[in-house]
């Protein structure tokens, strides 16, 4: 993945913030109201889309929890389509990783309600569906996460040439 | 009611998760995507313990569905794992996936242990 794209963007690991990446590393101290603004409203509107669709599937406390099972896959899909394109792009907007990534896929997909979920079940005496659950997530993510990323890869041309994340953050 | 309670505690945990992940990365380097691990396991083992306790089902809300929803991220764990393997370093791979499960729900069981065998459950 983004054999075409050379520079500090295939440093990172982290699409959250990575530090290897200098670009990440300058945006907090040159804009820490904008970009905590930013990953707190996404984080808001993340978090009451998860909210809502949770409230919106049905779901039976016994069984497998399919509510944040297709948070979590779907939010993991859109987390690679969203680094794809701005991989693809020489100078990707300030806060559109912030916003996007951090904020409002991060604030969408939860990592803590799984694990209390996968942890209910083994207390509720059906660890055999506590252990599908957290292995049908973790698979399910990385593919989904993978197909999200290489589509998109695959269907947008790069913006700008090479050097994606090489320009300071600046206004 | 329930909308408000969720965006004001994710209106936290975002931006939580941003400056814990930079803190810990400042401290520990940023080859291994220990700070995502660590939001993760510390949001799991808050969630455990918050369920733990005989709650209102606001601050379940507000501090569950908000804050510890939003301060942890399975989106930003699974890519970091797709990016350690698509760079041949399957073991760190490998690493960041099972240990960001298994530590999580240990983290989630130690929680729930510890808020029922305080005195107040």
């Amino acid at each position: 993945m983004g054999e075409r794209v050379s520079g500090p963007e295939q440093r990172r690991v982290d699409p959250d913030v990575d530090l290897a990446v200098p670009a990440d590393r300058a945006e907090l101290p040159a804009h820490p109201a904008a970009v905590l603004a930013a990953v707190s409203a996404g984080g808001v509107l993340g978090a009451l889309a998860r909210a809502g669709l949770s409230a919106a599937l049905p779901h039976d406390p016994a069984g497998f929890p399919w509510p944040t099972f297709a948070v979590n896959l779907s939010g993991c899909l859109l987390i690679g389509v969203l680094m794809a394109v701005l991989t693809k792009r020489a100078d990707p907007p300030v806060l559109a990783r912030p916003f996007l990534g951090v904020g409002v896929l991060g604030g969408y997909t939860t990592f803590a309600t799984h694990a209390v979920e996968a942890r209910q079940l083994a207390a509720d005496g059906a660890p055999t569906t506590a252990l599908a659950y957290l292995a049908a997530t973790l698979a399910g993510a990385l593919l989904a996460v993978w197909v999200g990323y290489a589509a998109t890869d695959r269907l947008t041309p790069s913006v700008g040439g090479t050097g994606a994340g090489q320009r300071a953050v600046r206004r | 009611m329930t909308a408000l309670l969720v965006a004001l505690g994710a209106a936290v945990g975002a931006p939580l998760r941003y400056l814990a992940d930079r803190a810990v990365q400042d401290r520990f380097g940023a080859r291994f995507p220990w700070g995502t691990l660590t939001v993760n396991v510390a949001g799991s083992l808050l969630l455990g313990f918050l369920l733990g306790l005989p709650l209102p089902p606001a601050a379940g809300v507000l501090l569950g569905t908000g804050l510890c929803g939003a301060l942890t991220t399975y989106s930003t764990a699974s890519y970091e794992t797709l990016r350690l393997a698509t760079a041949g370093r399957f073991r760190p791979a490998a690493a960041n996936a099972v240990l960001g499960v298994a530590a999580a729900v240990a983290a989630a069981a130690l929680g729930h242990l510890a808020a029922t065998a305080l005195p107040w459950a």
